[in-house]
């Protein structure tokens, strides 16, 4: 009896990896892999979806237009949920199973963390397109990312909160790990830029009401602004309360709602909120000097059509990814991991939807501040905030 | 009120538990082997030392230690579902704690990374018994929402207190080092993670089959006539969750040493759910089916990634198929089916 | 005081809010004993597809009619092709199904739909009734009184047809149920369809308060489920007072004590007051037969 099923379960778990085994496409030999892990589902879905599309699209394009170095790209993405488990495990299968010549995903810094040590043990070029600054400080060898981090943001809210004299602000934060990362910058960086944190309140994933928080907020005293870092349905709840409760501060949310979405799931409250986000939000109304103004307009153009949704920055941040990976495999002239890390490294005044990359040994992120432009919501629409402005 | 004899009663009459009354039909062929309990224990350990032979990478050891390691985790939870029929929707908590021992022990207090697994086993313990005493008091839906509420809570302080657990990114763990040897790797993992599997089955078996053991079948079939007949309900009950919290917690501890990273979603209330489906899906009360449960839910969304956005839905199909078709769980309804083809 | 006013009226819109998710467990429970999991995609079903269709160009009424006849005939099938097939089943394999029903709804619904949050309009717009220095949106009023009235249907049907006590005798005990002449299978049936349109009511009707996304049921269905705990699974009238105390508790939580523990502090509540009353604030004790 026992034995018996013993075996029925050693026969459905050898058939079960053998249906894994023929499940890996592993018939194409000629083609160059590009692997992915992203968060295309569960709570960080607005992530992974974005950039799953947009690799897939412009995968599509260059090998339409003849590949890289005379090759075709073939992606491979898994779905990991943002869970970091389960990225590990695909991590593992992308390097062992697919054999890929680089990794651009990681949707959430947790999932990214998990990863890292698999593709610097196999010596694998890894570009994450997570904000977490803990990614490339401290350097590592073969991990790169193409989001700004957390640390930026701050910096520019906080530029512009003292431009406006407003120094003293209380900072609602949403517990998840994009919330919480960047709440914890900007309690970092607040004191060098002579800001002071005078109050904090947290709301949880999937709150529908955070006037508690708020009310909080608006009884203590000398509190000169808001800022919420958080993304997802929150810091749309958050401005609607926030006009609900009449509060008469100016309210700051974060990269993190870097969609038109969160313009409409806000309605009329979105008015006044003011922003750091990557040029690709306001393509159009970009001067016409503005180098980054073609790929944006480009990318946007081209994500609405093919998908019809609003673009977000979050795909943006894998068109940089494939982008600087293949311009690597170029300058490389094949693609040779070692090779091609070198030249990732080297990327130099690469226009990206972030920002105007520049990579070095020091630094694998490449962007500075300028990366990021100041909004203002003003009847249902973007516009951007003149640098000037007092 | 009629109370039969223990003795007499059908035991578990619902799930049937593989390797004690399944067996029956089975013991004039099998014969010595059958009365030697720790034969199914026997069995999955060849089966652990030879499965690599099909393995052509390491993602296969990956998988398959993965696979052990939850598995750990289900058998302690089939032996407080299966066997008391105590349920809990909070094990998920009792991983965490396992997990987080032996990443905040190395890091943050200098202790051992082996001596923080032990740790975490006994703080698990600790806790389970200091919870233990006041929920298992509760019955059915009632305390699954308490054990709801406790496994939320310990993520909640796991995602909340990120000075110790560096918040919902998480943080890494130092690799195990054993009398100088660092244990790193999936193969090495692999071996790992079945030795520690194969000792969990082990005593799994033992405990059943202890006169502890018969007492909480008896409480599975009915709490009150097992009081009746002098079992110390209560204590056996606590005693059993106890247990089960250690199962989670090593497991958690290999799954964060294995990992080298862990994040809050190891100890959350997905993952305590994923435990209960292991468990119910592989067949409550039976050891074996807690192995087979963990390998389908491991080993299944690794399959169907072929699927791409289809996934989710064609594994909520075979959850569905599986539950409807085969409903005390895999290996206890094919025993079932096997033992009526015999006759 | 007017932050006691203010934390009152969160408590009760989140409050509305679960009570209206935890009113769907009760039927089901009734009828089946089964606490039915996938019961939040009930209501993101009422949400999402009100959303799509009225992006499709549907009127709003008829969007919400369309969608809640969906979750409908989307609670009989499960019904139909799930649960009645695995007929004789225990309940502990009769939730996994619908545990495994909830992970294949998501996925057709991520496939169907998309993966962003969408929003519906309020029914009586959005400009909030100011009282006493708090502010409360007319929405939060609609769903309290969804809630309310979902309530009053429910407690006359159960307790005041013969249809209801039916259902009742089919959950006492299915056998003599059938042997009185009750259809059990209908029972059940009739549960699944009615729990499902509650969902899918609760969906349309929250939606403009917590907006709505292909995975939102998961998070609806941990606290309805235990809110209708918290109230004594089985009785609608503590799944409403479950549901409003589960949500004043967080409010309260979160304005005096600590924002980032306040689901901590709603829990250990619940489990105190599930320690004091084992069987929830307004539950039947059941007695355990030998």
């Amino acid at each position: 009896m026992t034995s018996h099923c013993q075996s029925c379960f050693a026969r459905v778990a050898a058939a079960a990896f053998a249906l894994a085994v023929v499940a890996t496409p592993s018939a194409v030999l000629a083609q160059v892999k590009i692997g992915s892990s992203l968060a295309v589902t569960g709570p960080a879905s607005f992530l992974g979806d974005p950039e799953k599309r947009t690799l897939e699209m412009y995968v599509d394009e260059i090998n339409k237009k003849g590949g890289v170095n005379g090759e075709k790209l073939e992606l491979v993405i898994y779905d990991d949920g943002g869970n970091a488990n389960k990225a590990r495990t695909f991590a593992t299968r992308l390097v062992e199973e697919d054999k890929v010549a680089v990794m651009i995903g990681g949707s959430t810094t947790g999932a990214t963390m998990a990863m890292i040590p698999v593709f610097e043990e196999a010596g694998i070029p890894f570009i994450s397109l997570a904000g977490g600054i803990s990614i490339v400080e401290p350097v590592k060898k073969w991990v790169f990312k193409t989001p700004h981090t957390d640390r930026m943001a701050c910096e520019k809210i906080f530029t512009d909160l003292k431009r406006r004299n407003l120094t003293n602000i209380a900072i609602i934060s949403g517990t998840g790990a994009f919330g919480k990362s960047m709440r914890d910058q900007c309690v970092k960086v607040a004191p060098a830029s002579g800001i002071t944190i005078v109050h904090e309140e947290t709301y949880g994933r999937g709150d529908s009401d955070m006037t508690p928080q708020l009310t909080n907020i608006k009884n203590k005293k000398g509190v000169q602004a808001v800022v919420n870092t958080g993304f997802g349905q929150g810091p749309a709840i958050v401005t609607r309360n926030y006009r609900q409760l009449a509060i008469e501060q100016p309210l700051y949310q974060s990269h993190g709602v870097a969609s038109k979405q969160f313009i409409k799931l806000a309605g009329d409250a979105a008015n006044g909120v003011r922003l750091p986000a990557a040029a690709l939000l306001v393509a159009d109304k970009l001067p016409d000097g503005d180098p980054q103004k073609p790929v944006v307009t480009a990318y946007t153009k081209k994500y609405q059509d093919k998908t019809g949704q609003p673009v977000s920055t979050f795909g943006g941040h894998a068109y940089d990814g494939l982008m600087i990976f293949v311009e690597a495999a170029e300058r490389a002239k094949s693609f040779d991991p070692a090779k091609v890390r070198d030249e990732i490294e080297k990327t130099k005044n690469f226009v990206g939807t972030g920002g105007i990359v520049n990579k070095s040994p020091k630094d694998h992120l490449g962007l500075d501040q300028s990366a990021f432009r100041m909004l203002e919501i003003k009847d249902g629409d973007w516009t951007l905030v003149p640098e000037s402005d007092s | 009120m009629s109370v039969r004899p223990l003795n007499e009663r059908p035991l578990a009459k619902d799930m049937p538990a593989l390797g004690d009354r399944a067996g029956s039909a089975w013991r004039t062929i099998l014969g010595p082997l059958e009365r030697y309990r720790l034969t199914p224990v026997i069995i999955i350990a060849v089966l652990i030392a030879l499965a690599p032979l099909l393995f052509p990478s390491a993602y296969y050891y990956r998988v398959a230690a993965l696979v052990y390691i939850f598995a750990l985790a289900a058998i302690g939870l089939n032996l407080l579902m299966g066997y008391a029929g105590q349920v809990s929707l909070g094990h998920a908590g009792f991983m965490g704690i396992g997990a987080y021992a032996v990443a905040i022990g190395p890091v943050h207090l200098g202790v051992p990374g082996w001596l923080s697994l032990l740790a975490g086993a006994a703080i698990s313990a600790i806790v389970a018994f200091v919870v233990g005493r006041p929920i298992l008091r509760l019955k059915g839906h009632y305390l699954a929402v308490a054990t709801l509420g406790f496994g939320l809570l310990l993520a909640i302080v796991f995602t909340n207190e990120a000075e110790w657990t560096g918040g919902p990114d998480g943080m890494s763990v130092p690799r195990l080092v054993l009398f100088g040897w660092s244990v790193r790797g999936s193969q090495t993992w692999y071996w790992v993670s079945g030795v520690c599997l194969v000792l969990g089955a082990a005593l799994a078996f033992n405990l059943i089959a202890s006169p502890a053991g018969r007492a909480m079948r008896a409480i599975h079939d009915s709490e009150t006539a097992a009081s009746v007949l002098g079992i110390d309900v209560a204590r056996t009950k606590l005693m059993i969750f106890v247990i089960s919290a250690i199962y989670a917690s090593v497991a958690g501890s290999c799954l964060a040493l294995f990992n080298g990273h862990i994040t809050p979603d190891a100890a959350d209330f997905l993952t305590s759910i994923e435990l209960v489906a292991m468990v119910v899906l592989g067949g409550m009360g039976s050891i074996v089916g807690s192995l087979v449960g963990a390998s389908v839910l491991v080993v299944l969304p690794q399959v169907l990634t072929v699927l791409h956005d289809y996934e989710h839905m064609v594994l909520g199909l075979v959850i569905m198929g599986v539950m409807i078709y085969l409903r005390s769980g895999i290996v206890p309804s094919i025993a079932m089916a096997f033992r009526g083809w015999r006759r | 005081m007017a932050e006691l006013l203010q934390f009152t009226f969160s408590g009760l819109t989140v409050g509305a809010v679960y009570a209206l998710v935890a009113l769907g467990f009760t039927l089901i429970y009734n009828a089946s004993d089964v606490i039915n999991f996938s019961q939040g995609e009930f209501v993101m079903l009422g949400g999402m597809v009100t959303v799509f269709l009225a992006l499709g160009g549907v009127p709003l009424p008829l969007a919400a009619l369309l969608a809640i006849a969906t979750a409908t005939l989307v609670g009989l099938a499960l019904h139909r092709f799930a649960i009645e097939t695995a007929r004789g089943a225990n309940a502990v394999t009769l939730i996994m199904i619908t545990i495994g029903a909830s992970i294949f709804l998501r996925g057709v619904a991520q496939v169907v739909f998309d993966k962003r949050y969408h929003s519906l309009p309020p029914l009586f717009g959005d400009d909030p009734i100011r009282f006493g220095g708090a502010a409360i949106l007319p929405q939060s009023l609609v769903v309290f009184a969804g809630a309310v009235v979902i309530l009053v249907l429910l407690w006359g049907f159960i307790d005041r047809t013969l249809f209801g006590k039916a259902v009742l005798a089919t959950a006492a005990n299915k056998l003599a149920a059938r042997l009185v002449g009750i259809d059990t299978r209908r029972t059940v049936g009739f549960s699944f369809a009615v729990s499902a349109a509650i969902g899918a009511i609760a969906g349309f009707l929250i939606t403009p308060i917590t907006l709505t996304s292909y995975n939102i049921g998961t998070l609806l269905a941990l606290k309805g489920f235990a809110a209708a705990m918290l109230g004594g699974i089985g009785s609608a009238f503590g799944a409403v007072i479950g549901g409003l105390l589960l949500g004043i508790l967080e409010a309260f939580a979160a304005g005096y004590l600590s924002s980032q523990y306040k689901d901590a502090v709603a829990f250990i509540v619940i489990l105190v007051v599930l320690l004091a009353r084992p069987q929830g604030l307004f539950g039947r004790a059941k007695v355990e037969r030998v």
